[in-house]
C-alpha cells in the first residue's frame, strides 16, 4: 500500500468529518489531513514510497546517483579545506554561499555528510544568518542599509531608484539571476549614509543618481569592485582595502588615535609576569568598551584562574549596534594596536590562540587585516616564542560572521565561532570559566584591546589619570544623524553631552540616542549629563535627532530592528517585542488610548526583566526610554474614548477584503 | 425595585454556550427571580428595551453584523462578559484566520469536495453582512469586563459568575471551573 | 551530608547540595517554581523564562541558576507572578492554541499553567500566525500551531533517543522546529516510542491513533493544579 503524506502549509479547516476516502469516522483520518482528499487537493502533497524504502541508506543511495557531481565536488573541496571540522561550519557555509550563491538543501545534506553532523544542524545554522540563504540569490547582492540614520539621509529615495532601475522589489532577484536587492540593518556607515554593500564592496553617501549608476555599471560588467572610483582616506586607500569609505576621525585622543611602534606594548608586557600585566590593567581601571563596562583586568584574572587545558582570546569585532562604526575605523587605522592588545591578553591569561570575530559587513577589511597579521608573524609579534619569549606562543585567526547582530553578544559570538547558530548561551558558566569549545575564554571589544595595549605601553597611571572617577581613559564615540560633523571622536570620559554635541555640530539636537537602540534616548533636559559608565553609558553610538524628528517613529524603527535580530530563543524577546511594535504602531496611527502607556510600560518591563541575554534585556529600551523622557509625545497621540470601543480595532481595514471581493461597500464602516 | 436586566447574544458561535446557560437546569427558576432577560435569543427579544446590568457574549466577530451587535451590547450593558472560547479567542471559526478570505470563500462555495454549485456563484446579497478579514475575539473589538473560558463553559461556571455579579461579590472561580475545553 | 548548605526561598529556609539548580533544590523542598521548557530528564534550556526568580535581587531562571549557600531567592512576589502570567499569555497568543479540540487538552502543561495562574483571557492580541503541519509520518504528527519552541523535543531526541530528529531553524519570530530531513518527518528516523514525542509539553508533537484517550475529569490537570505533586512533598515531608 502506498502511504500518502503531506506538509500542510497552514491550518486546514475541516468542513466535515467523514470523507470520500472512508465513509466511517476514523480517528486517524481526523488527525491526518492527507487522508482527506480535499485537504490533499489544497495542500502540497508528497507521495511517499513505503517507509522502509525511504530509509537513510536508500535516500543516500539515491542522493549519490542523482546529485549534481559538480555540487558534490565543490562541497567536498570546501569541507576538506576546513578540515571537515563541524566547528568551522561558519567558514564552510560562507564559502558554499560564495561559491554557489546559496546553501541549497542538497548542499546541506552534503555538508552534513562531510562533517559528520546532521543536516538539520546545518540548516539550523544557514537559516540563522542574514548573509546565508537556502534559496539562490543573484551573483551580485546589493544590501541597502535601512537603518534609522540612513532613512533620515534619504535612503527611501535610493531604494526606489534601485527598484526602478532593476524592475524588481526589495527581497527579489532579477530574472536573469544577476542582481538581488535586499535591506540590511546598520552596516556601520552611518556617518556616510545612505550606504549599501554590493557583495563585499561598500558604497557610501548614495543618491538616487548613484543608485542608477551602480545598476547601470553592474549590468555592464557585473564587477562590484569597479564601483569604487574614489578611495577613502587613510588605509581605506590601502591596496588591500581599496574602499570609498571615509574614516571621518574628528577628534584624536591619546589612547586610540596616537602613534605606537608595533611591539611596544608587548615588550612592556613580556618584561613582566602575566599576573603583573593583569595587575596593570586593573590599576589602569580599564573597563570593557563594548557597553557593559565590566572591569577588564578582573575578567582576565578570572579566565587565567579558571581550570582548563587551553585558553582563548576572542575579539568582538561584530560591531552591530546601529549608529556605531568606531570599531571599523580602528580596524582600518590601528589594527596593530588591536592585535597587540589581543596578544597581551593572550600572554596575561595563558592563551595560545586568539580569534577575531569580524562582522560580515566588514569583509572588505579582511584581506588587509590578514596582511597585518602576516606582517606581525614576520616580526615575531605573533607565532611561536613571541619576541623570543620561550613558551609564549600565540597566533590570531579571523572568524567571519554572516549577518547577525546578536553575535555581538559575547556568548552568541562564541556559539557562532563554534559553528553553531548565534544563540547566546546560558550563564553560568561564564565564558571566563567555560567559553569557546568549553575552554576559559576572554571576550573583549576592539576598543578594549586597543586600550589594553596602550596601557602596557604607557603605564597604568598614565591611563587612569584620564577620564572621570569611575570611568578611566577615553572613549570613542560614533556620531551620526542630524549633526554637521558626523564621524568618530575620541573624548575623555566625563564630557557632558551638551559639550559633546557642540563638538559634533549638533547644537539644535532635540533628542539623542546614546548607546544605540539598546541604550537610551534622552531629551534636552538630560544634555547636562556626562558620558561615562555611571551616567550615560554607551558602547559608542550617538545618534542625533533634530527638532523635526518623530521620536516614536524612531522607537518603532528600533523595535523592528530588534524583532529582526532576536535569536528567538526566549519568550519575552521573541514575542514581547512584536507586541510592543503592534501597540506602538497603533498609537502612531492614531488608534491609541491612555491605557496603552501602562500596557507598554508593563510589557517592556517584562521583556527587560525576563529576557535571557543583553539583546532581550535592552530591546524594550526604545519604548521604555521614550515613555520616560518623551512621555508627552505619547500623551498627545492617545485619546480616551469612553464608549467602550477598542480604538485598536479598525473596522474599515477589517472589511476591506470583503468589500473588494463582493464589490459592495460596508454599511457599518461608513457609520461607526 | 426593578430586577436587574440581563441580555445575551450569540455572534460567531454555535449556540453551545447558550445551551450551557440553559444547562443550569432548575436554577433557571431562581435566576428568573433574580433578573429579567432583555434582548436575548432565549426570549426572542430582538431589540434592547433599556439599560442592562449584564450582557453575555457568545462568539467572536466574523462579520460586520457581529461588530454592530457587539457595539450595541457595549452601549447598553454595564458589564459585558465573554462567555466561551469563541468570544475569548475566536474559537473554531478563527481557524480560518490564517487563510485569506477569498480562499475561504472559494473553498466553501466552489472548490470544496462536497460542494454542488453548478452556477459557480458565491452568495453576495446585500442582506448578507460583509465578512471580516479574520475572526476577532470580542475584547479586541470592545472592552470586555469578565471572561468565562470553556467550550462551552460549564453551567456551574456561568451560574457562579452570574450569582457573584448579581450579589456584588468578587468573581473568583475555583480551579476546577476554569477550563479551556 | 556535610556538603549541604542552606538558602531561602521566599523567606523559607531550604537545603541545597553542590551542583543543584535552584529548581532542583526547590523541588526537593516541596516548593514549586512554575516551568515549561524544563524537564527532569533533560538538560536545562532556560528559554521559556517562566521559572524566572530573583536571586539576591537579580532575575535568573531557576532551572539554570545553581543553588548556593545563603542566597536569597524570591519566587512568588506579585511582580514575579505578573511576569510569569505575561510570559504564559505570550505563548498563547504567539501560536494557534485551539484547546477545545486539542488532544492534549487536560494534559497540556501550557494550559495547566494558565489554569494555575487563573488566566481567563490573555491581555495581548492574538497573532494568528501561519504555521506548518506535518502529518507525513505514519505514527507521529507535528502541529506547529501548538509549538511553544521550548526545545524539549530537540534535547530529548539528541540526548535520550540519540537521534537528532529535531532542531530549531530560523530566528526571531520566524524561529521554528525543523526535522532532520529534506522534506518531512516521515523521512527521519523518528519513531512512535521516542522520548522526543512524550517530552512535548503541549500538543505539538503527538502520536497518531491516540486522540482523546483519557475521559474529561480524569486527565492530568483536571482536578489539581500543575505543581501539586511537588507541593505535596512539602505538605507531607515524611513521604
Amino acid at each position: 500500500m502506498r502511504r500518502r503524506g503531506t506538509i500542510g502549509r497552514r491550518f486546514f479547516v475541516p468542513t466535515r468529518i467523514d470523507d470520500a476516502a472512508g465513509s466511517s469516522y476514523n480517528r486517524e483520518s481526523f488527525h491526518d489531513p492527507a487522508r482527506r482528499p480535499h485537504a490533499a487537493a489544497r495542500e502540497r502533497v508528497t507521495e511517499r514510497v513505503p517507509r522502509a524504502a525511504a530509509s537513510f541508506a536508500a535516500s543516500a543511495y539515491g542522493m549519490r546517483h542523482c546529485m549534481n557531481k559538480k555540487l558534490q565536488a565543490v562541497i567536498q573541496g570546501i569541507c576538506a579545506r576546513c578540515g571537515k571540522d563541524r566547528t568551522r561550519m561558519m567558514d564552510i557555509v560562507r564559502e558554499t554561499q560564495a561559491a554557489l550563491g546559496c546553501v541549497s538543501s542538497d548542499a546541506m545534506d552534503l555538508i552534513a555528510r562531510e562533517t559528520g553532523t546532521h543536516r538539520v544542524e546545518v540548516e539550523s545554522v544557514v537559516s540563522f544568518y542574514a548573509f546565508l540563504s537556502s534559496a539562490p540569490k543573484g551573483k551580485v547582492v546589493i544590501r541597502l542599509c535601512n537603518d534609522v540614520v540612513d532613512k533620515m539621509q534619504g535612503m527611501e529615495r535610493v531604494a526606489k531608484a534601485f527598484e526602478d532601475a532593476l524592475g524588481i522589489a526589495f527581497g527579489q532577484t532579477t530574472p536573469d539571476g544577476a542582481i538581488t536587492i535586499e535591506y540590511a540593518p546598520c552596516i556601520g556607515m552611518s556617518d556616510q549614509a545612505p550606504a549599501a554593500l554590493v557583495n563585499d564592496v561598500v558604497v557610501t553617501s548614495l543618491s538616487s543618481d548613484a543608485a542608477r549608476e551602480i545598476v547601470a555599471a553592474l549590468k555592464e560588467h557585473g564587477d562590484p569592485s569597479r564601483l569604487v572610483r574614489q578611495l577613502g582616506d587613510g588605509n581605506n586607500g590601502h591596496p588591500l582595502v581599496r574602499a570609498m569609505v571615509r574614516n571621518n576621525i574628528r577628534a584624536r585622543g591619546p589612547v586610540i588615535f596616537a602613534d605606537m611602534e608595533p611591539g611596544a606594548a608587548l615588550k612592556g608586557a613580556l618584561a613582566m609576569t602575566p599576573q603583573e600585566v593583569i595587575r596593570d590593567v586593573k590599576t589602569a581601571r580599564l573597563r570593557g568598551r563594548g557597553g557593559a563596562g565590566f572591569p577588564t583586568g578582573m575578567k582576565w584574572e578570572f579566565t587565567r584562574q579558571a581550570p582548563g587545558a587551553r585558553r582563548f582570546v576572542l575579539c568582538n569585532a561584530d560591531e552591530g549596534e546601529p549608529g556605531t562604526f568606531k570599531d571599523r575605523v580602528m580596524l582600518t587605522e590601528c589594527p596593530d594596536l588591536l592585535f597587540e592588545g589581543m596578544t597581551v591578553a593572550g600572554y596575561a591569561i595563558g592563551a595560545d590562540t586568539g580569534i577575531m570575530y569580524l562582522r560580515a559587513e566588514y569583509a572588505y577589511l579582511a584581506p588587509f587585516l590578514e596582511d597585518v597579521l602576516a606582517q606581525r608573524r614576520a616580526k615575531h609579534l605573533l607565532g611561536p616564542a613571541i619576541l623570543g619569549k620561550q613558551g609564549f606562543n600565540f597566533d590570531i585567526r579571523i572568524q567571519m560572521g554572516a549577518g547577525a547582530y546578536i553575535c555581538g553578544e559575547e556568548t552568541a559570538l562564541i556559539s557562532s565561532c563554534e559553528g553553531l547558530r548565534g544563540d547566546p548561551k546560558n550563564r553560568p558558566p561564564f565564558p571566563a570559566q567555560k567559553g569557546y569549545l568549553g575552554f576559559p575564554t576572554v571576550v573583549n571589544n576592539v576598543e578594549t584591546f586597543c586600550c589594553a595595549a596602550r596601557i602596557l605601553a604607557k603605564g597604568p597611571g598614565w591611563f587612569a589619570e584620564m577620564g572621570s572617577k569611575g570611568s578611566a581613559g577615553t572613549k570613542l564615540l560614533s556620531v551620526s544623524g542630524d549633526c554637521r560633523s558626523p564621524g568618530v571622536y575620541e573624548v575623555p570620559f566625563g564630557v557632558t553631552l551638551a559639550d559633546f554635541l557642540a563638538m559634533a555640530g549638533a547644537e539644535d539636537a532635540a533628542a539623542v540616542q546614546i548607546g544605540g537602540p539598546s541604550g537610551q534616548m534622552v531629551g534636552r533636559n538630560d544634555f547636562g549629563r556626562t558620558i561615562c559608565y555611571d551616567d550615560l553609558a554607551t558602547g559608542g553610538s550617538v545618534i542625533v535627532f533634530g527638532p523635526n524628528r518623530d521620536v516614536l517613529g524612531v522607537a518603532l524603527e528600533f523595535l523592528e530592528f530588534f524583532i529582526d535580530e532576536s535569536c528567538g530563543y526566549c519568550t519575552p524577546c521573541r514575542v514581547g517585542n512584536v507586541l510592543l511594535r503592534e501597540r506602538l504602531h497603533a498609537i502612531i496611527a492614531g488608534r491609541g488610548e491612555p491605557a496603552d502607556l501602562e500596557y507598554l510600560q508593563k510589557l517592556g518591563e517584562t521583556i527587560k526583566t525576563a529576557s535571557r541575554c543583553g539583546l532581550g534585556q535592552t530591546s524594550a529600551n526604545p519604548v521604555l526610554a521614550t515613555l520616560k523622557n518623551f512621555r508627552s509625545e505619547y500623551e498627545k497621540r492617545v485619546k480616551a474614548r469612553g464608549d467602550g470601543l477598542q480604538p485598536s480595532f479598525d473596522l474599515r481595514a477589517a472589511v476591506a477584503d470583503a468589500e473588494a471581493i463582493t464589490g459592495r461597500p460596508s454599511v457599518h464602516a461608513a457609520n461607526p | 425595585m426593578a430586577k436587574p436586566k440581563v441580555a445575551t447574544t450569540s455572534l460567531a458561535g454555535c449556540f453551545g454556550c447558550h445551551m450551557s446557560i440553559l444547562d443550569i437546569d432548575d436554577r433557571i427558576l431562581k435566576l428568573i427571580e433574580l433578573v429579567d432577560f432583555d434582548k436575548s435569543p432565549v426570549n426572542d427579544i430582538k431589540k434592547f428595551t433599556g439599560r442592562c446590568l449584564v450582557g453575555l457574549i457568545e462568539g467572536g466577530c466574523c462579520n460586520e453584523e457581529n461588530v454592530r451587535v457587539l457595539q450595541d451590547f457595549r452601549a447598553h450593558c454595564d458589564i459585558l462578559i465573554s462567555v466561551g472560547d469563541c468570544a475569548i479567542m475566536g474559537g473554531i471559526p478563527a481557524m480560518r484566520n490564517t487563510i485569506p478570505l477569498k480562499e475561504c470563500l472559494d473553498e466553501a462555495y466552489l472548490n470544496g469536495p462536497t460542494v454542488y454549485n453548478p452556477t459557480k456563484t458565491i452568495p453576495n446579497d446585500e442582506e448578507i453582512p460583509l465578512l471580516l478579514n479574520r475572526v476577532y475575539p470580542a475584547h479586541e473589538v470592545v472592552t470586555i469586563d469578565y471572561f468565562l473560558p470553556g467550550c462551552p463553559p460549564p453551567a456551574d461556571t456561568i451560574w457562579e459568575a452570574l450569582t457573584a455579579l448579581l450579589s456584588g461579590k468578587p468573581l473568583t472561580l475555583p480551579y476546577q471551573l476554569i477550563k479551556y475545553d | 551530608m556535610n556538603d549541604r548548605f542552606a538558602f531561602t526561598i521566599d523567606g523559607v529556609e531550604v537545603q541545597g547540595r553542590p551542583g543543584q539548580t535552584i529548581m532542583q533544590a526547590a523541588d526537593e523542598a516541596g516548593i514549586y517554581i512554575p516551568r515549561l521548557c524544563s524537564h527532569k530528564e533533560l538538560a536545562p534550556h532556560g528559554s521559556c523564562r517562566v521559572c524566572t526568580v530573583l536571586v539576591n535581587g537579580r532575575p535568573q531562571t531557576a532551572c539554570t541558576q545553581p543553588a548556593g549557600p545563603g542566597i536569597i531567592v524570591e519566587n512568588s512576589s506579585e511582580a514575579l507572578l505578573a511576569i510569569r502570567c505575561n510570559l504564559i499569555e505570550m505563548l498563547f497568543i504567539e501560536g494557534n492554541h485551539f484547546c477545545m479540540f486539542c488532544e492534549k487538552s487536560g494534559n497540556c502543561e501550557l494550559q495547566a499553567l494558565a489554569y494555575r495562574f487563573g488566566i481567563m483571557a490573555p491581555k495581548y492580541p492574538y497573532l494568528f500566525p501561519t504555521r506548518e503541519l506535518d502529518a507525513s509520518h505514519p505514527d507521529i504528527f507535528i502541529d506547529r500551531n501548538r509549538c511553544i519552541l521550548c526545545g524539549r523535543c530537540v534535547r530529548a531526541s539528541r540526548d535520550l533517543d540519540g537521534k537528532n530528529v529535531f532542531q530549531f531553524v530560523g530566528r526571531g519570530p520566524r524561529k521554528r522546529i525543523a526535522v532532520n530531513a529534506k522534506t518531512a518527518l516521515a523521512d527521519t528516523d523518528a519513531a512512535r516510542a521516542d522520548k522526543a514525542v512524550s517530552a512535548c509539553p503541549v500538543g505539538a508533537i503527538l502520536r497518531k491513533r491516540v486522540g482523546y484517550g483519557i475521559p474529561i475529569g480524569q486527565r492530568m490537570y483536571d482536578a489539581a493544579p500543575i505543581g501539586s505533586d511537588i507541593e505535596a512533598a512539602r505538605a507531607h515531608p515524611h513521604k
